[in-house]
């Protein structure tokens, strides 16, 4: 008995303790919860605002990255976690879309250059472009290079570390612009050039950017496979246009929300002008939305790559992904 | 105090295929101190665990007045247990083991301790941490521990066998002394019958699971019940006797057995029972002796047999000298179930 | 008392395994378990986790000894400091390795695994240690053995259990541990674990992680039934006492023993110190906000305070699932020792396993527990529970029987023996349970990083994000948050300490 009350109080404490630090969760229709990925930020004040104005309260639950998004989405499609999801980008869409994870629904101010086929499930929302990122004051009088063929050059032998395609984001989308450049039959040849020159593989952005990268201080590699928008935050470091590979990020209403109404307006929102004019500071990317302008240290440091065609087909991509990774695994790692 | 006597009816311990324990009855009057003697492995150990709850493959009754104790749980027995080395706990000082029972039945008596300290002979140990404690000091500690608070049976397992010889002997003299002054009934199981004729107003033998003779000392001792019974109890030698008018008439000569009833007898002959004497009417070759702590046991080839005697120490003869030898009545227990003997 | 822990690891831990490995099985899982590829995989991470084993008991039997057996200024903050690596979030470690050993390739890994786990063996064994009787070994020695002598034939054989209980321990961290090997293996060298987690995530080939998982618990379950067997009936009943009388100052060659275990120290100490001396004034101010350009949803501080919450939770309820379950295990007979595998089991399978598993097995309990914020404590639970039965069990075991008997004949009921015996014999042994297992959950990344939610993130997934974000203010900040974990780490172990010999005089 003395057991038995032992047990309840100490359950009763526990849970105590963890909701005492959960905040009141409205239980009203007019919630939304937003399934996304872990880099994913908005201003509070703007989605307060939002909130205000819509009567809808937006609940985020972040997951992961874009893979793991997609995959958690394509896991729960029975019983979906969430109404709205934000996060698929163009390597994982086709994925998304042939498990029948999104419904159909066209915002009025969707761009349309980016649509990927005419069902409209997914909608675009961002731009990330991967590009070689060069620390200019780190290359000790070399030229600067400009293209992927620079980077195989003796001259930089020793200066490169990329990401591996088969742990990161990046590391993939790099892979897939050098297939992209140098064709289904070149890449390999390319790799191979690049593994003489001293290339270095590490499995993340963060190893490769904070400890590798000589930019950021620590590490000795002036040239490293990051994003477009990084030398925003990163001085003396700007990214070579001509190696970018675009990724474009898609929000879409998932198939079986409880509350579809509600994520339709959340996914204008996405796509408004002030969300789009906010998406470089808070996540790094550049927003879809056309007339949307950059903030100045962007237009200097980071301007957009005009290389729009820079992308694989989703499908193209999803067929062959595991196949160019194992490809890449035994030429660069074996 | 719980008081009531103790009955034990048809108690069946077994272990997987072993009977350790096989339909035992045995009673424990009120306040009455009892033995349980056999030989290591006989289950007394077991049946003493079983009494206390703690052997819970047990089978049968334990009755104490009107209570039913085989389905109680242990703590609700109201025995005390006292083990071969104390148990004490050790995170708690004397003071704190002795109280322990005492909280656990929300008993209060500030001056208990006191008394029991007393009682073990232990005053002003209190504070005492018990982890330095001599290996007496702490069976008197656990006897207290056990008797603290009041139960209705004492239940000792071969309480003094883990000390040494010297201090054994005295223990147990003063454990009977407590026992008695307690009053507490108590099953004290041991292997040496002197720590069991000390200790026990009643002797229970045991053997293989079975209780087999039960009796005052006196009784087992002269009258073990069987061939075994008397070898576990000293008899080196048994022989066949006939008993007229009080004299038993031997192999070996005769002897006055006075107590000894009429008939054809086996009787059972102690190391004793054969004793050095210059004129001792039998005769044989000592081939071994040993040193006793207040004789000397020898070895004697006597005719066709070898026996054991005894010799004081002033005149034992060394191996290979002749030596004679005179019966002492004392040493000799008569053979064979009570029943027969008329004297009872 | 059994049904307890185990319903509870069925219903958070087996089922949604079940589920997830289920959903893998197809005939693809074949291809999976016939490529040579895939037993490479095997070889290279049962490989290292045996080395990291041995690496950790060679480095922790020292500080075992100096923590149960020497009487020297200072004991409490060296219990601290070696409990600090295990709090410290994989990534953070990782990449202190790299900066310290920029081309350790194997070597990094096998030594960062071992700089984790250190601190199991030295709690494990140093508890049985600090408990066994002095006696015997003093007896050897008055029989003419030399120290070494008398060590390895009384005082080894009686932390046998310890070290057993230990080495499996460590062997299913290091076989699983994940962020350290895909930081330090670089694109390289790959384990069961890092390759479960490419095949779920990136991949999505669930009949090939199917495949792995499956390998990992047979490599898992095999290693758990090798350490029961090992261990079995040598858990013998040893003379227990406090350690006042245990500790003493060393003499003669036991200055050596000392040596080394400072050595240790200060090797332990290397990548913390290059940690901390990473951190900033301006990291630590930048805490009390978000970071660079808002990079976390609440403040450093907040994110501190969820990880003390989440940690209390999770130790509170470990220590119920794992108090039951040693005294569970200690009355099972044959059983027991596979209700003990079947404990440790969710040390050796990927969290990431478990996390998908959560995705399609828990919308059916009432209140869909997917996204509740409840799951992050039941997932550190499930992680630290082990951890205290191998603590606490040995200690248990070694309680002669007969002593909760006596209690029970002077009127203690089941449940009052055990506050009445086995608690105070166990008490240290639960404290420090309790504080390795607050510690761990502290530092739990795996799990967590799957389950918390963002607007609660705890320290270390704060720090895991800071450190995936560019900005100098946030590497700074991820430092300063690592430095902040491992003083609340410090401060914990020296509170503990501090209790530990209060509650000892009562």
């Amino acid at each position: 008995m003395l057991k038995a009350v032992v047990v309840a109080a100490t359950v009763l404490v526990t849970a105590s303790c963890s909701l005492a630090t959960e905040q009141p969760r409205p239980g009203n229709a007019q919630t939304v919860t937003l399934v996304t990925h872990d880099s994913f930020a908005v201003r509070k004040e703007l989605l307060d605002e939002f909130q205000k104005n819509s009567g809808i309260t937006v609940e985020v639950r972040k997951s992961g990255d874009a893979g793991a998004l997609t995959n958690q989405l394509v896991l729960t499609k029975a019983n979906p976690i969430g109404d709205i999801a934000f996060g698929v980008d163009s390597t994982f869409a086709s994925r998304a879309l042939n498990e029948n994870v999104f419904q159909p629904y066209q915002s009025p101010d969707a761009n349309k250059r980016y649509q990927l086929d005419d069902t409209n499930r997914l909608t675009a929302v961002d731009i990330g472009d991967v590009c070689v990122n060069v620390h200019t004051t780190g290359l000790k009088g070399v030229p600067e290079p400009t293209t992927f063929e620079d980077l195989a050059d003796p001259k930089y032998k020793d200066m490169l570390v990329v990401e591996s395609p088969a742990t990161s984001s990046p590391g993939l989308a790099f892979l897939l612009g050098t297939i992209l450049h140098f064709g289904a039959d070149g890449w390999q040849d390319y790799w191979t050039r690049l593994k003489a020159n001293g290339v270095k593989v590490v499995s993340g952005w963060e190893e490769a950017y904070n400890q590798e990268f000589s930019g950021t201080g620590k590490g000795t590699r002036p040239l490293v496979v990051s994003y477009a928008s990084s030398p925003a935050a990163t001085p003396d470091t700007k990214a070579l246009l001509e190696t970018c590979y675009r990724q474009i990020e898609y929000a879409g209403v998932l198939q079986g929300a409880k509350n579809p109404e509600g994520a339709r307006k959340v996914l204008d929102f996405l796509i408004s002008q002030q969300f789009q004019a906010e998406v470089p500071d808070q996540m790094y990317v550049y927003p879809v939305r056309e007339g949307v302008a950059l903030p100045e240290a962007w237009q200097k440091a980071a301007p957009m790559p005009t290389d729009t065609e820079a992308t694989l087909p989703a499908q193209e991509v999803d067929r062959n992904r595991e196949n160019w990774v194992n490809q890449w695994r035994s030429l660069v790692q074996g | 105090m719980r008081i009531g006597n103790l009955a034990i009816r048809k108690l069946t311990v077994r272990f997987g295929s072993l009977t350790a324990v096989d339909d035992v009855d045995l009673d424990i009057g009120n306040g009455e101190v009892v033995a349980l003697l056999g030989p290591s492995g006989c289950g007394k150990s077991t049946l003493l665990r079983a009494v206390a709850g703690l052997e819970p493959q047990a089978e049968g009754t334990v009755r104490r007045g009107d209570e039913d104790l085989a389905r109680m749980p242990v703590h609700k027995r109201g025995v005390g247990l006292v083990f071969q080395d104390g148990q004490l706990f050790p995170h708690r000082d004397v003071a704190g083991n002795i109280r322990f029972g005492l909280r656990m039945h929300k008993i209060n008596d500030p001056g208990r301790v006191d008394e029991l300290l007393d009682l073990v002979g232990l005053s002003g140990y209190q504070r005492r941490k018990v982890t330095e404690l001599s290996g007496g000091e702490q069976q008197r500690v656990a006897l207290a521990r056990a008797l603290a608070p009041r139960p209705g049976l004492l239940l000792l397992d071969e309480p003094l066998s883990a000390l040494d010889r010297a201090l054994r002997e005295q223990l147990a003299l003063d454990l009977a002394r407590m026992l008695r002054k307690a009053g507490t009934s108590a099953l004290v199981v041991t292997h040496d019958h002197d720590e069991a004729f000390t200790l026990a107003d009643r002797v229970a033998l045991m053997r293989e699971g079975r209780i087999v003779q039960t009796g005052t000392a006196e009784e087992v001792w002269r009258h073990p019940i069987d061939e075994p019974t008397a070898t576990f109890l000293g008899c080196g030698l048994i022989l066949d006797a006939r008993i007229i008018g009080g004299t038993a008439r031997f192999d070996l000569g005769d002897v006055h057995l006075p107590w000894a009833p009429e008939g054809t007898h086996k009787i059972g002959l102690r190391p004793h029972a054969l004793v050095a004497d210059p004129d001792g009417p039998l005769q044989g070759e000592v081939s071994g002796r040993v040193h006793r702590r207040d004789h000397v046991r020898l070895l004697v080839k006597l005719e066709h047999r070898e026996v054991d005697a005894v010799a004081t120490i002033a005149d034992a003869p060394e191996p290979g000298h002749p030596v004679r030898l005179r019966l002492d009545p004392d040493g000799f227990a008569l053979v064979g179930p009570r029943e027969r003997l008329s004297v009872f | 008392m059994a049904l307890v822990p185990l319903g509870f690891l069925t219903l958070f831990f087996a089922w949604p395994v079940v589920a997830i490995v289920g959903l893998g099985a197809r005939a693809a899982m074949l291809d999976t378990l016939a490529s040579s590829d895939t037993w490479q995989l095997v070889g290279f991470t049962l490989g290292q986790a045996a080395a990291s084993t041995v690496v950790a008991i060679a480095a922790g039997m020292p500080l075992a000894f100096l923590l149960a057996r020497c009487k020297l200024p200072g004991r409490g903050l060296v219990q601290a400091i070696v409990l600090v690596p295990f709090v410290l979030p994989a990534v953070v470690v990782g990449l202190a390795f790299r900066g310290l050993m920029p081309d350790g390739g194997v070597w990094s890994i096998i030594l960062a695994n071992a700089f984790f786990n250190v601190a199991v063996v030295a709690r494990t064994v140093g508890g049985l240690w600090a408990n066994t009787d002095r006696r015997a070994e003093d007896a050897a020695r008055a029989l003419g053995a030399s120290r070494l002598r008398a060590f390895t034939a009384v005082t080894l054989p009686a932390l046998t259990p310890a070290i057993g209980s230990a080495a499996a321990v460590v062997f299913l961290f290091c076989s699983t541990s994940f962020g350290v090997v895909l930081i330090l293996g670089g694109a390289e060298y790959r384990t069961l674990e890092t390759e479960i987690y490419l095949r779920t995530v990136q991949l999505f080939d669930l009949p090939g992680a199917a495949a792995l998982s499956i390998l990992q618990l047979a490599a898992v379950v095999a290693a758990l039934v090798i350490g029961a067997v090992a261990r079995k009936r040598r858990q013998a009943a040893l003379k227990l006492r406090g350690r006042q009388e245990t500790a003493r100052r060393p003499v003669g060659g036991e200055w050596v023993v000392v040596g080394i275990a400072y050595g240790v120290l200060v090797l332990l100490l290397t990548p913390i110190v290059s940690l901390v001396s990473q951190s900033s004034v301006e990291g630590f101010r930048a805490l009390s906000g978000t970071g660079h350009d808002n990079s976390l949803e609440v403040t450093g501080l907040r994110a501190a305070m969820n990880s003390l919450s989440t940690a209390t939770d999770a130790t509170v309820l470990a220590l119920i699932l794992g108090v039951l379950s040693s005294i569970a295990l200690m009355r099972l007979g044959r059983s027991a020792e596979l209700v003990d595998v079947a404990m440790m089991l969710p040390l050796g399978v990927s969290a990431v396993t478990v996390g998908f598993g959560y995705l399609i097995t828990l919308d059916a309990l009432p209140g869909d527990l997917r996204t509740s914020p409840l799951l992050v404590p039941l997932a550190q639970a499930i992680v630290v529970t082990p951890l205290i039965i191998r603590i606490l069990l040995p200690v248990l075991r070694s309680i002669d029987d007969r002593l909760r008997q006596a209690a029970g004949t002077l009127g203690a009921s089941p449940l009052r023996v055990w506050l009445e015996v086995d608690l105070p014999l166990a008490g240290r042994s639960l404290v420090t349970a309790a504080a390795f297992g607050y510690v761990v959950a502290l530092g739990e990344f795996g799990a967590t990083s799957f389950l918390a939610r963002p607007d609660a993130p705890t320290l270390p997934i704060a720090i895991g994000r800071l450190i995936s974000r560019p900005g100098e203010l946030n590497t700074q900040m991820a430092y300063a948050a690592c430095t902040l974990l491992m003083v609340v780490t410090i401060a914990v172990a020296v509170l503990i300490e501090r209790f530990r010999t209060t509650v000892e005089e009562f």
